[in-house]
């Protein structure tokens, strides 16, 4: 179902995508689509499927049915290359999970050598700015268990971007960290929006997705109860589900 | 009966018990060397009593030890080269335990539960009488001397152990590192040998060494299947001193020493590397 794509489509597109662990339905029908460039926050209460359905626009979880397509490529397909997918869409998560025995330019190098086979000077050159650019320059042979949780955060960012993604998922990045941390790990996230990088965020940040987002999800057992763009939907909320959660959170 | 005297215990026979006796002696190297050569000493004493002609058991550990200590390097060479074949099948095993293929996991989970709960000796009785001594291979007759034959015999419940341990190891490894992996489009191979087991080595290292161990004091159970080792060579000795019972416990002593000097290191050093390793 590989159509040929043009950047004027989505690049990403769910349609009715529904995903059930055992008799427990999670996603209930998700549709939405993301342009290039464009940065989207997916908001909602905890439970309310946010991570599965980034989870699933990565293949990392099967959908159930109904339908996502990453530039074209439709990822429920049996036959889908996961790995061709998966170098389009780039995932930051929520516990960084970087990989304790590399270094932060181990780390950071590791899959454009392996995965995409290219030359090690010329990545080590693009990992050494891509820490530079998350801010970490100078701590480019200290092992993950000698970072901050922000520190290792934007490793794991600078991780993903080495490989060159078209989009970038970002699932609670920011849960786990020290309040005083966050701000470091969102100033990067914004730099990387401005730059022009298709993001799709789950995220408890109200303030951040207010900011950054140019279109708002408000999810809620598996449903997206309402969208629109920051500006309308934190203030002028139309459902009662995302005022009386706005009310909670904000 | 006075009503005072009902506090008092009557004077009954309690039933006896024992002090619960703590056995944890923590024996030194040195203090462990020193009372394996005090049980070699003190047979001597029974020397003194008998005639002049006889060497003492001391010169007769001495006269022989060149020999024996012959063929203790032949079991510490039997045990590396178990441990080592054994290492290689049993990561090729534990691989194979980790499979995705449901058929290769479910026949490697056969193979290694029937080689870890077979008795060693008895395997080892399996591989001297069933292996030919000899196999011709396009013409060449390459002989199987038995101590090769042991070896392998050996090999195979280190490989069942090692593969349990890499597969322990291996899911021992919080799964949010497989997603990791898998979001970089990382191969399952490529993951497994680049992420997954350079960080399990560490874990990995203190059952190893272990495994070695228990395998380097098994070798002795090849002197049953007649390979020259270390404790076939002491019956032997034994034997040709004219079967004297005050040169047993002196001779046998000599054998048990040479392998709690070797293997007493071992198991401190693993240890030493398990109480490090657990502090991460």
């Amino acid at each position: 179902m590989a159509t040929s794509w043009t950047p004027d489509q989505p690049i990403v597109q769910c349609v009715d995508v529904r995903k059930s662990f055992g008799a427990l339905e999670v996603l209930k029908g998700i549709s939405l689509s993301v342009r290039k460039g464009e940065v989207i926050c997916i908001i909602g209460p905890s439970g309310s499927g946010k991570s599965t359905l980034i989870r699933c626009i990565n293949a990392l979880q099967p959908i159930s049915s109904g339908s996502i397509q990453i530039e074209g490529i439709e990822v429920s397909d049996p036959r889908l290359d996961k790995l061709a997918l998966r170098r389009k869409v780039g995932m930051v998560f929520q516990q960084y999970n970087l990989f304790p025995h590399k270094t932060a330019l181990q780390n950071v190098m590791m899959a454009p050598i392996h995965v995409l086979g290219q030359k090690r000077a010329e990545v080590e050159a693009r990992a050494r700015a891509l820490l530079a650019k998350v801010r970490l320059a100078g701590k480019e042979d200290t092992y993950p268990g000698e970072l901050s949780g922000g520190q290792q955060q934007r490793v794991a960012i600078a991780r993903s971007l080495a490989m060159r993604p078209d989009i970038m998922l970002f699932d609670e990045v920011t849960a786990a960290l020290d309040p005083e941390t966050v701000k470091e790990v969102l100033v990067t996230i914004r730099e990387l929006a401005e730059d022009g990088m298709t993001c799709i965020l789950v995220t408890h940040e109200m303030n951040f997705a207010r900011e950054v987002a140019d279109h708002v999800y408000f999810t809620d057992r598996g449903v997206i109860v309402e969208h629109g763009p920051p500006a309308t939907l934190f203030t002028a909320a139309k459902d009662e589900r995302t005022q009386q959660f706005l009310s909670q959170v904000l | 009966m006075k009503t005072a005297g009902s506090e008092q215990r009557l004077a009954v026979l309690l039933p006896y018990r024992p002090a619960p006796t703590r056995m944890s002696i923590r024996i030194g190297p040195l203090p462990a060397a020193i009372l394996c050569f005090c049980a070699v000493m003190a047979a001597s004493t029974a020397w003194a009593q008998t005639g002049p002609t006889m060497l003492s058991p001391l010169q007769v550990i001495v006269k022989w030890s060149p020999l024996l200590l012959r063929g203790f390097a032949f079991n510490i060479l039997i045990s590396l080269m178990a441990m080592l074949l054994g290492t290689i099948a049993g990561l090729g095993l534990g691989l194979a335990l980790l499979s995705e293929s449901r058929l290769l996991a479910a026949a490697s989970w056969l193979v290694t539960q029937f080689f870890r709960n077979a008795p060693w000796l008895v395997l080892l009785f399996f591989v001297m009488f069933l292996v030919p001594f000899q196999v011709t291979l396009f013409k060449t007759t390459i002989p199987l001397p038995d101590w090769i034959k042991a070896t392998v015999g050996f090999a195979l419940p280190v490989m069942a152990n090692v593969a349990e341990v890499v597969r322990g190891a291996v899911r021992s490894i919080p799964s949010t590192q497989w997603e990791a992996a898998e979001s970089l489009s990382f191969t399952r191979r490529q993951t497994m040998w680049l992420i997954m087991l350079p960080q399990c080595i560490k874990r990995m290292l203190p059952p190893w060494m272990n495994i070695y161990a228990i395998v380097a004091m098994s070798t002795v159970l090849a002197s049953i299947v007649g390979v020259s080792e270390m404790l076939t060579l002491t019956a032997q000795v034994h034997a040709a001193e004219g079967g004297r019972p005050e040169l047993f416990a002196p001779l046998y002593g000599f054998a048990l020493l040479c392998f709690f000097l070797y293997c007493y290191p071992i198991n401190i050093w693993t240890a030493r590397l398990e109480r490090r390793f657990r502090v991460r």
